[in-house]
């Protein structure tokens, strides 16, 4: 199964390389279209139309199917590094590296985004709570949020932006300059070798990372309601402790773990089949950032609801704040 | 007649072997049932115009494109039966000269070289360094090259820093992907010269892929032509020669001969008239 993926990723590759496909004279930039295409009447238009729609359906088997073996081929990358990472031990020369690389690179600005969404976060509901006149909730609601959604979420958003282009554009440019086949030539396994010291790097580090936007979004939420806005410190840290419990930290550094796993999957797996060719290198830098933000936000809500239902489970009386 | 004979092993067995070998990329087929042997010791060119699936043929030898149908084998073991492991042990044995190098940039031209070494051999860092110096004195690159980065060196460089870290762990086959592709006629010669060398040194076979006619004739032993499979028609073998460098000159089929003079001809009309006669203004 392992040489299946490689095998295929190479296949479509060369096979992008190597077809000098022929644009037929009619498709050439600057050549007119036949005229079977040019809406020149209203039947012309219609027929057009018509036409149109026509092939968006006969090709919406293809793309059916281009979805499928994409999902497959997904499917067989994250299995083979799962292969890798439980039989043979990475080189402790390709893992600190990453470790570094992703990890302590990445700390200024996850410790930066964590101030500014606690002093957001204070600034936006101060209003509504000095309303109520329950302006040492605050407390509360600001650390819950960070330590349950914003915390994880952000540094994980971060992390897809800093560290994930950056693996599909690396491997991407590797793949495109043939370095990749040269490792694999060479009797190194491409994925033991680049994407399983990545793909631990993530994953070790971004609960760390989390707990490190959390920690200085607490800071920053602390700094802006009780330094600026005048709010009881013993109160605003009694509500704090009051509802925020280990299980809401757990809760952000348990879905932290997914979260950096398909950062550093789909990372990888762009740049291994990236396109050949500058576009092709930075399609897969903008397209690894935008499918991992977009399966961070699903994963969110699917690990919201799925712990959310352990946490009734475990506690069926418990007292929650929704 | 060459300069190095064929020799076969003990078994009479080839070294590499490709039978009836298909592959296809999605629907478009690149290679057709294509017979090749390679024995040992033996240097074998394949030429053909560019897009005819020689790189692809060399990616499948090596095993890093699978084949849709047909098999290659290895000493008489099929690459596509072997586990990963095997296959991983068994490429230890090749070496690939890239078309660019596909140095690793992000290390250092010495640890470039070494790279096979440490994946592969227990030796010990002064003993890899010697062997490295070694590799690169030999395709005649300084000492003082080894702690470069691939980015710093010229196209010519790297490409002998390629062939040094394909040589660094003794291969018995080497696969050379457009040796001279891209330099200039004197680097050109300076690579034909240091396959030879090679040869000379190291009991290795190798395949060539190239469309430098100089080269090929240079180093091989027998030549291989590839043709475009679009170009074929129905139940033509897709090898249109395979035979001693010496003959190609003389061979029947014109498409051959063509190449090797590095002729138009027909192609020219064709090309005119898809594009209309747009481009292409007639005398």
């Amino acid at each position: 199964m392992l040489r299946v993926c490689e095998y295929r990723d190479h296949a479509e590759r060369v096979a992008d390389r190597t077809t000098d496909r022929w644009t037929p004279p009619s498709m050439a930039i600057g050549a007119t279209p036949p005229p079977s295409w040019k809406p020149v009447e209203g039947g012309g238009l219609v027929a057009g139309a018509l036409n149109w729609i026509a092939n968006w359906i006969a090709d919406l088997g293809e793309k059916v199917v281009e979805a499928v073996v994409a999902l497959g081929n997904l499917a067989i990358f994250s299995f083979s590094t799962f292969g890798w990472l439980f039989t043979r031990r990475p080189h402790a020369g390709t893992l600190l590296p990453n470790f570094y690389q992703i990890g302590v690179l990445s700390l200024p600005v996850v410790a930066l985004t964590g101030v500014f969404i606690g002093m957001v976060l204070a600034v936006q509901s101060y209003a509504q709570f000095r309303m109520l006149g329950m302006e040492t909730r605050l407390g509360a609601v600001i650390n819950m949020s960070l330590v349950r959604e914003l915390g994880p979420v952000l540094a994980a958003t971060m992390l897809a932006g800093r560290v994930g282009s950056a693996m599909a554009a690396e491997l991407g440019t590797m793949r495109v300059t043939e370095q990749i086949d040269a490792l694999a030539s060479m009797g190194a396994n491409p994925i033991h070798y680049l994407v399983v010291p990545r793909f631990l790097a993530c994953l070790v580090l971004i609960p760390a990372l989390t707990t490190m936007a959390d920690f200085m979004g607490v800071v920053g939420g602390a700094f802006y309601s009780i330094g600026l806005l005048d709010i009881d410190t013993h109160h605003y840290w009694e509500n704090s402790r009051h509802f925020v419990g280990v299980f809401d930290v757990f809760n952000g550094l348990f879905k932290s773990l997914f979260f950096g796993a398909t950062i550093a999957i789909i990372g990888c797996h762009r740049g291994f089949t990236c396109d050949p060719g500058a576009e092709g290198v930075g399609k897969a830098a903008t397209s690894a950032f935008v499918l991992s933000f977009v399966m961070i936000l699903f994963l969110d809500l699917i690990l919201g609801i799925a712990l959310e239902e352990v946490y009734l489970w475990l506690w069926p009386h418990a007292p929650s704040l929704v | 007649m060459s300069l190095y004979s064929a020799q076969l092993d003990d078994s009479g067995q080839p070294l590499v072997q490709v039978r009836g070998l298909h592959v296809q990329f999605g629907r478009q087929a690149v290679l057709r049932e294509i017979n090749v042997e390679v024995s040992r010791g033996e240097t074998v060119a394949v030429i053909g115009e560019s897009g005819c699936g020689k790189t692809v043929l060399l990616k499948t030898i090596i095993g890093l494109v699978r084949p849709t149908k047909g098999s290659v084998s290895f000493e008489g073991r099929d690459l596509a039966s072997l586990s990963p492991r095997d296959l991983a042990e068994t490429r230890t044995r090749f070496g690939f000269v890239f078309q660019q190098a596909a140095l690793f940039d992000s290390m250092t031209i010495g640890q470039n070289v070494a790279f096979p070494l440490r994946q592969h051999r227990d030796y010990s860092n002064d003993e890899i360094q010697r062997i490295v110096l070694t590799r690169l004195a030999e395709v005649g690159l300084p000492e003082s090259i080894v702690a470069k980065k691939p980015a710093e060196l010229s196209g010519g460089m790297r490409k002998r820093v390629g062939l040094a870290r394909a040589l660094a762990i003794d291969p018995e086959l080497i696969l050379y992907d457009e040796p001279t592709t891209g330099l200039d006629p004197i680097m050109s010669d300076v690579i034909n010269e240091l396959i030879l060398n090679t040869r000379r040194h190291h009991p290795v076979a190798g395949i060539v892929v190239t469309h430098d006619m100089r080269t090929a004739q240079k180093v091989a032993d027998r030549i291989v032509m590839l043709y475009p499979l679009a170009r074929l028609k129905k139940g033509e073998s897709q090898v249109i020669y395979n035979g001693p460098p010496a003959e190609i000159e003389r061979a029947a089929d014109p498409r051959v001969t063509q190449f090797v003079r590095g002729e138009a001809r027909e192609r020219l009309m064709e090309l005119r008239q898809q594009n209309g006669s747009l481009a292409w203004t007639t005398e």
